[in-house]
Order: structure tokens, then C-alpha cells, then sequence
């Protein structure tokens, strides 16, 4: 018996093979991928999901969120907790509590954009099983990597193996389940 | 995609042909795991920390003697302590100004600075945000600057600018931190993977989050940076807009003035620029980066210095005019003090130090020259500070009430604190270099990668 496997990893020399490596697993049926690359190339990450696209909105939200929570800070502060009349001006005096609540707003907007990509990105953990291929640690310098996980229902040991050797792919590696 | 796309006319990076990515990591993460010129780098640390040292003293005593030991009295009640505030804090604005502004306009040369200019922006702002605490004379008491439930049932007061720029200061920090250190996370796991001992495997391993470059991942991380980048930017110009109206709203004359936050912005990013040139320098020649950090970088940075430098002077001539379009004897006489009253070496200083040398850099061969630059960039550091100066102290040693003029002279304990905190600064920096990725080595990756495959 051979050990579980948690995916089969193809390295790439160049983003180019990635990327068409990856669209043609896509175009084959496979829909359980993953890249690793050194630097962000460009057209992976909506070829291989959805990812994102939800965080301008978090940002938003965070920042409405900082700059309302802010506003009616200030507000209820000068307003209703603790007034103190200076020179008879109103005590809504909002154009002096814009800086403050812009503040809070980008505060609210950096911290929900930071945090939001944080949690989809399932970060920190500090273990994966990609780790566990020796020459993965290239990923952060110069070598490119498609890993189709085993969970996906075309995949298969050998066919797949040889659909990404047939990619051109320099390497397979075999990545251990853990 | 372009398959054969005419060769750039300017590029910007070159490295050895086919091994681009791997000579990035080799130059850049060799800092942290085998130090260079650890003689040089003690030699440097053991100077900066001989300066905190003396930052530590001057506190310890400023703290147990009152801030009568500064030559702060009536009518100058806010001495160097605050135009160093307003001279740290511009600093740093060119460090986000260069990874936000630059990175959202796709200027790709920006990624050899933006790691070092971030660390830079922080270290500056940490010691702007000092100034004010060792300031208040009961420090202790700083936190009623921040709004809490507490039992004396007081709310800070939120009209006033003082209590703006606590907002805008921690913001500050707080954003420029998390923008710096999400940049930091791949390269940190890259340091990570070429890391053979197993101590800088842990800690890198650790503040890497375990980043493993997944392109869902990227992807998200790319929108993230790009989100942070777009309200990292008017959040700058919030910061020292609102330091300006610490001034700008008071009716001092010489402070009153609209042209007060624009002057200040401006002036705040053509110092930060003159610090980057400098830190570029010097770690491009420390570290032999001459490929990573080009020619062609000092001379885009010799540009820009040039730019912000007549911004900036156009900052003065409006204050100026204003001053003297007002009709307001006080503010014109504000305006004669600094020109020709005891005021007039500051005020010639900054405009020589900041303008004079500055227009060497409308000609190639001096924008080139590491040293001509650094003389320049080191010139306008002095010239702004000199600005600073300026501006707070010639504003406030005559105002409405001449039975009230007076003078100001720093004592050895104000010098202390400012020579202290630039101790600070380089001790923090020193340790950044020996220990971090002082350049950013994906970001140069991609823009390398951007540049062979011109898309």
C-alpha cells in the first residue's frame, strides 16, 4: 500500500508554463488546484477560485464603521455626556470632529482589509503539508509549483502525474497527507 | 501577453540573464542569515546606542526635574521639542508617500526603496509621537489624551488639535506598521526557507505567519496591500495636515494661515525624500546593491527631490505673500523677523540649505553621483529643520502683546533629547538591517518580471 497522498506538485521553471499548466488542468476537469509562486502572477488566482473579491467590501465596511463609530463618538461626548459651551459655539460642532473620525475610519478600513484577508487566507498556519516536498522551499525564490490535491475526483496517480509531466513540467513530487 | 516585446529603453533593473530571481534572494536574504561588514555594523550600533544612551539620560532627568530644564519658557512655551515633532513626523511621511502613491500609480522602481522607507516611516513617527509625551511635564498622565470610561467622568476635548493628532499620530503608527509588515510576510518565509539553523528557521518561520506563496493566497494579499495602499495615502495627508493645524488654528501670527497644511505636506515629503536618498545610499554602497538599488533609482529619487523641493518653496513664497497681503502689522512683523530680525540665519538657512544646492539635480551628472546627492539630501534634512525651527519658534517669541516678546534658547537637555531620539532611531534602524530583508525581494522579483515581459 502506498502512503495517502495530499496532492501531486508539478515544477515550473517560468510563470508562463504555470499559468498554462494551470489552464489546462482547468480545461481537463480538475478543480481541486493550488499554485505556489515567488511573486503574485497576475491571472492565477482567478483562474484557480474566487478570492477577494469580498474584501473591497469588507473595507468598506470597516471603514464606515470606524468613521460612523468615530462621528457619534465625538458626538455623544460633546453633545450629551460632557458639554462644555466654548464661546457659544454649537455644541455639534462636526467640522472639528472630521480628523478624528477619519482616523478611526481608515484605522477601521486597514483593519478589517488586513484582517479579512488574513482569515480567508486561513494565516497563520504554520504547518501545511506542502512543506514536506523538499525542494518546495524554492516557491519563495525562483520555482514555480501546481499541486492538484487528491481530493479531486478526476484525480488519480498515474493519470494525473502524466497529464502534468505532459505539461511540461520539470519535476513531480509527490506530497505526503499529513 | 506580448511574445516579443521590443527591449525597454530605460530599464531599470539588470541582473544576470536567467538567473534574475535567484540573484535577488541571494543579495537580499544573505543580509539577515550571514551578516556582511559585522565590524562596520557593531561600530554603528555601539555609536547609536552611545546616543540612546544619552536619550535615556536626558529623559530620566527631564522626568524627575519638570520640562524647566528646557530653555521652553514665556512666551516660547513650545521650543524644539515640537518643531521636532513636526521635523520626525515629516520624515516618515515620505516612506508611505513612496510604498502607497507609488505602488497605486505602478511606478514599479519604487520596490527596491519601499521596505526600508516603511521602516523608516516608522521609526520616524515613533519618535515625532515621543516628543509630545516628554512634553507634557506629568507624562504620566498621557492617557487622558485618549477617550475611556473613567471614573472622573471626562471626555477628552475633540475641537481641540491636540487631541486630533493623538488620533492622527496612533493611526498613523498603527497603519504604517500593518502595511509594512504585510509587505514584510513573503519575504520573511523566504528568509524562512533559505534559513539553515534552526533558530532563524522558528522565528522567521513564525513571524511568517506560514506564508507559502499560494496564488489564492496572492491574490487576496494583493487586494489587501492595494486597499491599505489607497487610504494609507489621504490618511498622510490627514497626519500632517493636522500637525499643521496644531499651528494653522491658533491666531498666532505667523501660524494663522490657510497655506499652512498644503506648505506642511509638501515640506514633509521633500524631507522624507532627502532621509530615503540617504538610507539608499548608504545601504546600496554597505551592501554592494548596485543592482537592486540602480543608478537610475538615485536619479528618479533626484527627480522627486527636486519636485517636492520647489512645492516647497512655493510654500514659502505664499506664506509670505500672505503674510504681507494680510496688512496685519503683526503678521508682516512676524514676516520682517524671520527675514531680517534675529531669526534671518534660520530663515536664510532653510532656504539655502533646501533650494540652492537642490538645483544641481536639474542636471544628469549630478543626480548620479552617490555623493553629490547624499551632500544635497543631508543639506535639505538640515534645511528643514531649520525650517521647522522657524516656523514654531519666530511664530511664537512676538506675538500681539509686545510687553510679552521674549527670546528662546535651547539648553544642553533639549539638544540631548533630539541627538537621543536620532540615537533612537538609527539603533532601531541598525537592527532592521542586520536582522530584516532590507529590500523588498518579491517586489523586485515582480518587477523585474514586469519589465523582460512588458505586458
Amino acid at each position: 500500500m502506498t502512503p495517502e497522498l495530499y496532492g501531486l506538485m508539478a515544477e515550473f521553471d517560468h510563470p508562463t508554463g504555470l499559468v498554462a499548466a494551470a489552464e489546462a488542468a482547468r480545461e481537463e476537469g480538475y478543480r481541486a488546484l493550488d499554485a505556489y509562486t515567488p511573486i503574485p502572477v497576475g491571472d492565477l488566482g482567478p483562474l484557480l477560485g474566487d478570492p477577494g473579491s469580498r474584501l473591497p467590501v469588507l473595507t468598506f465596511i470597516g471603514g464606515a464603521l470606524g468613521a460612523a463609530g468615530g462621528l457619534f463618538m465625538q458626538w455623544y461626548a460633546d453633545v450629551i455626556d460632557y458639554t462644555i459651551n466654548i464661546g457659544g459655539r454649537p455644541l455639534a460642532s462636526w467640522p472639528a470632529f472630521v480628523l478624528p473620525a477619519f482616523e478611526l475610519g481608515v484605522l477601521g478600513a486597514v483593519g478589517f482589509a488586513v484582517s479579512g484577508m488574513l482569515i480567508a487566507n486561513r494565516l497563520p498556519r504554520l504547518h501545511h503539508p506542502v512543506f514536506a516536498v523538499d525542494r518546495f522551499r524554492l516557491a519563495s525564490e525562483d520555482r514555480f509549483f501546481l499541486c492538484i490535491r487528491a481530493d479531486d475526483p478526476r484525480f488519480d496517480r498515474k493519470d494525473t502525474r502524466a497529464f502534468l509531466e505532459h505539461q511540461g513540467a520539470k519535476h513531480v513530487h509527490e506530497v505526503p497527507a499529513c | 501577453m506580448a511574445a516579443a516585446s521590443p527591449p525597454r529603453q530605460r530599464r531599470i533593473y539588470r541582473l544576470p540573464e536567467g538567473h534574475e530571481f535567484r540573484t535577488v534572494t541571494e543579495q537580499v536574504a544573505a543580509i539577515p542569515l550571514h551578516y556582511p561588514q559585522r565590524l562596520r555594523w557593531w561600530l554603528g550600533f555601539i555609536g547609536s546606542s552611545l546616543l540612546l544612551g544619552l536619550l535615556i539620560v536626558s529623559a530620566a532627568y527631564l522626568f524627575s526635574e519638570g520640562i524647566g530644564v528646557w530653555g521652553n519658557t514665556i512666551p516660547v512655551n513650545w521650543g524644539i521639542a515640537i518643531s521636532n515633532t513636526v521635523w520626525f513626523i515629516g520624515i516618515g511621511h515620505a516612506g508611505t508617500f513612496i510604498s502607497a502613491l507609488l505602488l497605486l500609480t505602478q511606478q514599479h522602481w519604487r520596490n527596491s526603496l519601499n521596505r526600508f522607507a516603511e521602516a523608516m516611516t516608522l521609526l520616524a513617527a515613533t519618535c515625532a509621537a515621543s516628543y509630545p509625551l516628554f512634553h507634557l511635564g506629568r507624562p504620566f498622565f498621557f492617557y487622558w489624551v485618549v477617550p475611556y470610561p473613567n471614573t472622573m467622568a471626562l471626555w477628552p476635548q475633540f475641537r481641540s488639535p491636540l487631541v486630533w493628532d493623538f488620533f492622527a499620530f496612533a493611526t498613523y503608527i498603527t497603519v504604517s506598521l500593518i502595511f509594512w509588515y504585510i509587505g514584510l510576510v513573503p519575504d520573511l518565509a523566504a528568509v524562512r526557507d533559505r534559513a539553515t539553523r534552526r533558530l532563524p528557521q522558528v522565528l522567521f518561520g513564525i513571524f511568517a505567519l506560514g506564508w507559502r506563496g499560494s496564488a489564492v493566497h496572492w491574490e487576496r494579499w494583493r487586494r489587501a496591500y492595494l486597499l491599505v495602499a489607497v487610504v494609507a495615502l489621504p490618511l498622510v495627508v490627514s497626519v500632517h495636515s493636522g500637525v499643521s493645524l496644531l499651528f494653522a488654528v491658533g491666531q498666532i501670527p505667523g501660524w494663522h494661515t490657510t497655506v499652512f497644511p498644503p506648505y506642511f505636506v509638501l515640506g514633509a515629503v521633500f524631507s522624507g525624500f532627502a532621509v530615503v536618498i540617504m538610507i539608499a545610499i548608504t545601504l546600496r554602497h554597505a551592501f554592494r546593491l548596485y543592482d537592486l538599488v540602480t543608478r537610475r533609482h538615485l536619479e528618479l529619487l533626484g527627480l522627486w527631490l527636486l519636485a517636492t523641493g520647489w512645492m516647497t518653496a512655493y510654500g514659502y513664497l505664499a506664506d509670505a505673500f500672505m503674510a504681507w497681503y494680510s496688512g496685519d502689522s503683526f503678521e508682516r512683523g512676524t514676516l520682517l523677523d524671520r527675514l531680517a530680525g534675529p531669526f534671518w540665519p534660520i530663515y536664510w538657512g532653510a532656504v539655502i540649505c533646501n533650494f540652492v544646492p537642490l538645483q544641481a539635480l536639474w542636471f544628469p551628472r549630478p543626480r548620479r553621483s552617490s555623493f553629490v546627492l547624499f551632500v544635497i539630501a543631508f543639506l535639505v534634512t538640515v534645511g528643514m529643520w531649520f525650517e521647522r525651527y522657524m516656523l514654531v519658534i519666530s511664530g511664537l517669541f512676538r506675538d500681539f502683546l509686545p510687553s510679552s516678546w521674549g527670546g528662546y534658547v535651547p539648553t544642553f537637555w533639549d539638544w540631548g533629547i533630539f541627538f537621543g531620539l536620532i540615537g533612537f532611531f538609527l539603533f532601531f534602524f541598525f537592527l532592521f538591517v542586520r536582522f530584516l530583508p532590507a529590500v523588498s525581494m518579491f517586489e523586485i522579483k515582480e518587477a523585474v518580471w514586469e519589465e523582460e515581459h512588458d505586458t
